[in-house]
C-alpha cells in the first residue's frame, strides 16, 4: 500500500493536522513504509477469528447516576490559552 | 549515599543511619551536577522535594512511617503531578500544570515518597529511543553516544545513573522493559488492569500500563506493592486484591517451568545477545529450573497488529488536544479549523504526527475492517498463543531486546526499523500480561536485558524468578564509571 500526496493531505485533514506542503512527500514515503509493515497481517486467515478489543475480556463497570466530581472550572481554565468571564475563547464560528 | 537501593533506603531511614532530607538533598546535589549532560529530567522538584523529606522525617519521628516514607524517586513526565509541570515530552504540554495528581502518584505520595522530578521521555510516549522528545534526546549513561531506549528513557537513564534509587514508567509496547535493558536495570509491566491509568496521559488504552523501573527485583516488588490496587477513576482497573509482592522473593525456583519461544531466538536477534541471555538461562537451570522449549506462532504479527492497535487509539486519545481547553495554542487562528490545524501542526512533533495519521487512516471509512478489525484479530490469535503456552509453562523467557543500545540518530530515518526495537515485548501488551526485563550480562560494555513474562496476575512469581537470578548474579549491581 502506498499513499502518494493527495491522500496524505486528506488523512492530515481527517485528523485537524497542519503539516508543511514542502513535507508531504517525506510522511507519503514514511506512512507508506509502515502501511507496507502492517500489511503483514494479510498473511494469517482470521476470517474465523473473533476480534479482541480488550486484554482482559471485562464487562464495562457501572456506577450509580450521582454526582462525583465537584466544580473546579477556574482551576481548570487556568492551563486555557484564553478564557474570559468563565468561557473558552475561540475564532469566531457564527457570522 | 546514592548507591543504595530503595530497600537500603528504607532500612536506612528505619535504623537512623541518615535522614530523609540528607539522602534527598544528595540525589538532588548529584541530579545538578549530572542530569544537564544526561538530559534525563524535564523538571526538577527540588523545592517541594525538600519539604515532603522534611515532612517524612516528622512522620517518622512521630512513629507513623512506612517501608517507603522518605525515600526519594523520579516519575516520568506522562504522570499529572499537581502543581507540577506535566509536559508528556510535547511542546503541546510544555505549558500544562497538571491540577491534580495521577492515581500512581497519589499512592506513593501516600506511602511517604520523595518526588526528586520528572523524567524525560519520547513524546506522548511514542518512540524507542528517547530521541523523539521536544525536550532533547536523553543519552545512555554506560555510553553517551547511545540512545537509552524509549519510552521510558529518561526513567531508565535516572535509575541506571543513580539521579534516583527508582523512577515510574509506562509502557504500551515495551516502554519499560526496553530502555531497562539498554540502561541495565530492573523494570516491570504489570498486568494491564492491574496499576490504575487515572492522571497517566493516554496514548493506547487498551495497552497503556504503569510500572516500577529500580536497580533491583525486590525494590520493584516494594513499589509495586504501593503502586497496584483498584482506582474507580480508571474503568478498566481491576478490583483484585493486591498480595505482598516481597512475601514470596525468596521461594526455590526447583521445578520451574520457563517456557522459550523459538520464535524469540531466530532471526533479527543479535548473536552475542542471544549468548548472554543462553547463559542466563543456564543459571536457571543449575537453579533446579526446566527449560521447555515453546512456540509462539504468530508472534510474528505482533508488530504490525501493533501499529495498527496502537496508532488507532491514539489518533483518538490525541483529538482532545485541539488549542482550546489547555496545552498549546498557535499565534493568531483565522478561523475555528486554522486553530485546530496549526495549533496541533505546531504542537506535535514528526513521530506523533505519523502514528496520529496511521490511525486516522486505519479507522476512515472504507478501510475500518481490512486493517482494525483485522488487527484486533491477530491480536486474538497473538494472545490465544500464550495461553497455550501457560498450559505448559510457568513462565517465558526471552530477550527484551534485539540488540544492545544503538547510536543515536541510527534509526530516526526510517520509523520501521525503530518499530523493530520492540519485537519481543509488543506482544506482551497485546496480550494484557506482565513482563520484566532484567540486566543479564554485557555486550560490548553495554547491558544486556532478559525478559521474563508471566502469566495474568503472576507479578508474584515473576519478581521470585528475578530475585533469585539477582541472588547468584551480579549483573544489576554494575553501574557505569562516570556516575559511581
Amino acid at each position: 500500500m502506498s499513499l502518494d500526496a493527495s491522500e496524505v493531505e486528506k488523512i492530515a485533514h481527517l485528523a485537524r493536522l497542519g503539516i508543511d506542503e514542502k513535507d508531504v512527500p517525506d510522511y507519503a514515503e514514511n506512512l507508506s513504509r509502515i502501511l507496507g509493515l502492517v500489511e503483514q497481517m494479510s498473511v494469517v486467515d482470521t476470517s474465523h477469528v473473533e476480534p479482541m478489543a480488550h486484554p482482559l475480556a471485562l464487562a464495562q463497570r457501572l456506577r450509580e447516576d450521582v454526582v462525583t466530581e465537584t466544580n473546579q472550572r477556574e482551576l481548570f481554565q487556568e492551563n486555557a490559552p484564553a478564557v474570559e468571564d468563565g468561557l473558552f475563547l475561540v475564532p469566531k464560528v457564527i457570522e | 549515599m546514592h548507591s543504595k537501593t530503595l530497600a537500603e533506603i528504607s532500612a536506612g531511614l528505619q535504623q537512623g543511619d541518615f535522614s530523609s532530607v540528607e539522602i534527598t538533598r544528595a540525589f538532588l546535589d548529584r541530579i545538578e551536577r549530572l542530569s544537564p549532560e544526561l538530559n534525563c529530567y524535564i523538571t526538577v522538584t527540588d523545592k517541594q522535594a525538600l519539604q515532603a523529606a522534611e515532612q517524612a522525617d516528622q512522620q517518622r519521628s512521630e512513629g507513623k512511617a512506612g517501608p517507603l516514607t522518605g525515600v526519594p524517586l523520579a516519575h516520568k513526565d506522562i504522570f499529572c503531578t499537581r502543581g507540577v509541570k506535566t509536559s508528556c515530552g510535547s511542546r503541546m504540554l510544555d505549558n500544562f500544570i497538571a491540577p491534580y495528581n495521577a492515581g500512581v502518584v497519589e499512592r506513593l505520595d501516600s506511602a511517604g515518597m520523595v518526588m526528586l522530578g520528572k523524567t524525560n521521555m519520547d513524546e506522548f510516549a511514542m518512540g524507542s529511543s528517547n530521541e523523539t522528545s521536544f525536550f532533547g534526546a536523553v543519552k545512555n549513561p554506560w555510553d553517551l553516544k547511545a540512545v537509552p531506549g524509549g519510552s521510558s528513557g529518561g526513567s531508565a537513564s535516572v535509575v541506571a545513573a543513580m539521579l534516583a534509587p527508582a523512577s515510574t514508567g509506562t509502557d504500551t509496547g515495551g516502554s519499560i522493559r526496553q530502555p531497562a535493558s539498554l540502561c541495565g536495570i530492573t523494570g516491570l509491566k504489570p498486568t494491564y488492569g492491574r496499576v490504575s491509568r487515572y492522571g497517566m496521559i493516554a496514548f493506547a488504552s487498551s495497552l497503556d500500563q504503569a510500572g516500577p523501573m529500580t536497580r533491583t527485583a525486590e525494590d520493584a516488588a516494594m513499589m509495586l506493592n504501593v503502586m497496584s490496587g483498584f482506582d474507580s477513576r480508571d474503568s478498566t482497573s481491576v478490583d483484585r486484591e493486591v498480595p505482598d509482592y516481597t512475601a514470596n522473593l525468596s521461594d526455590s525456583l526447583k521445578g520451574l517451568k520457563i517456557g522459550l519461544p523459538k520464535e524469540f531466538f531466530g532471526e533479527g536477534l543479535d548473536a552475542a545477545v542471544a549468548d548472554t541471555v543462553q547463559a542466563a538461562l543456564k543459571e536457571y537451570e543449575k537453579m533446579g529450573a526446566e527449560l521447555v522449549d515453546i512456540s509462539l506462532p504468530n508472534s510474528g504479527l505482533s508488530v504490525p497488529t501493533y501499529y495498527v492497535v496502537a496508532p488507532a487509539e491514539c489518533s483518538s486519545n490525541l483529538s482532545r488536544f485541539d488549542g482550546v481547553r489547555f496545552g498549546y495554542r498557535c499565534e493568531n487562528p483565522t478561523d475555528l479549523e486554522d486553530l485546530y490545524k496549526r495549533s496541533r501542526g505546531e504542537g506535535f512533533g514528526e513521530e506523533v504526527k505519523r502514528r496520529i495519521m496511521i490511525g486516522t487512516y486505519a479507522l476512515s471509512a472504507g478501510y475500518y475492517d481490512a486493517y482494525y478489525i483485522k488487527a484486533q484479530k491477530c491480536r486474538r490469535l497473538i494472545s490465544d498463543d500464550f495461553t497455550k503456552a501457560y498450559e505448559k509453562v510457568d513462565v517465558i523467557m526471552g530477550p527484551t531486546a534485539p540488540s544492545v543500545a544503538f547510536n543515536m540518530g541510527e534509526k530516526t530515518e526510517d520509523p520501521v526499523s525503530m518499530y523493530l526495537s520492540d519485537i519481543y515485548t509488543i506482544a506482551v501488551n497485546l496480550a494484557g500480561l506482565p513482563g520484566m526485563s532484567v540486566p543479564a550480562g554485557f555486550v560490548d560494555g553495554k547491558p544486556v536485558g532478559l525478559q521474563i513474562i508471566g502469566n495474568y496476575f503472576d507479578e508474584s512469581r515473576l519478581l521470585n524468578v528475578a530475585h533469585q537470578y539477582q541472588q547468584v548474579t551480579d549483573w544489576h549491581k554494575q553501574t557505569p564509571d562516570a556516575y559511581k
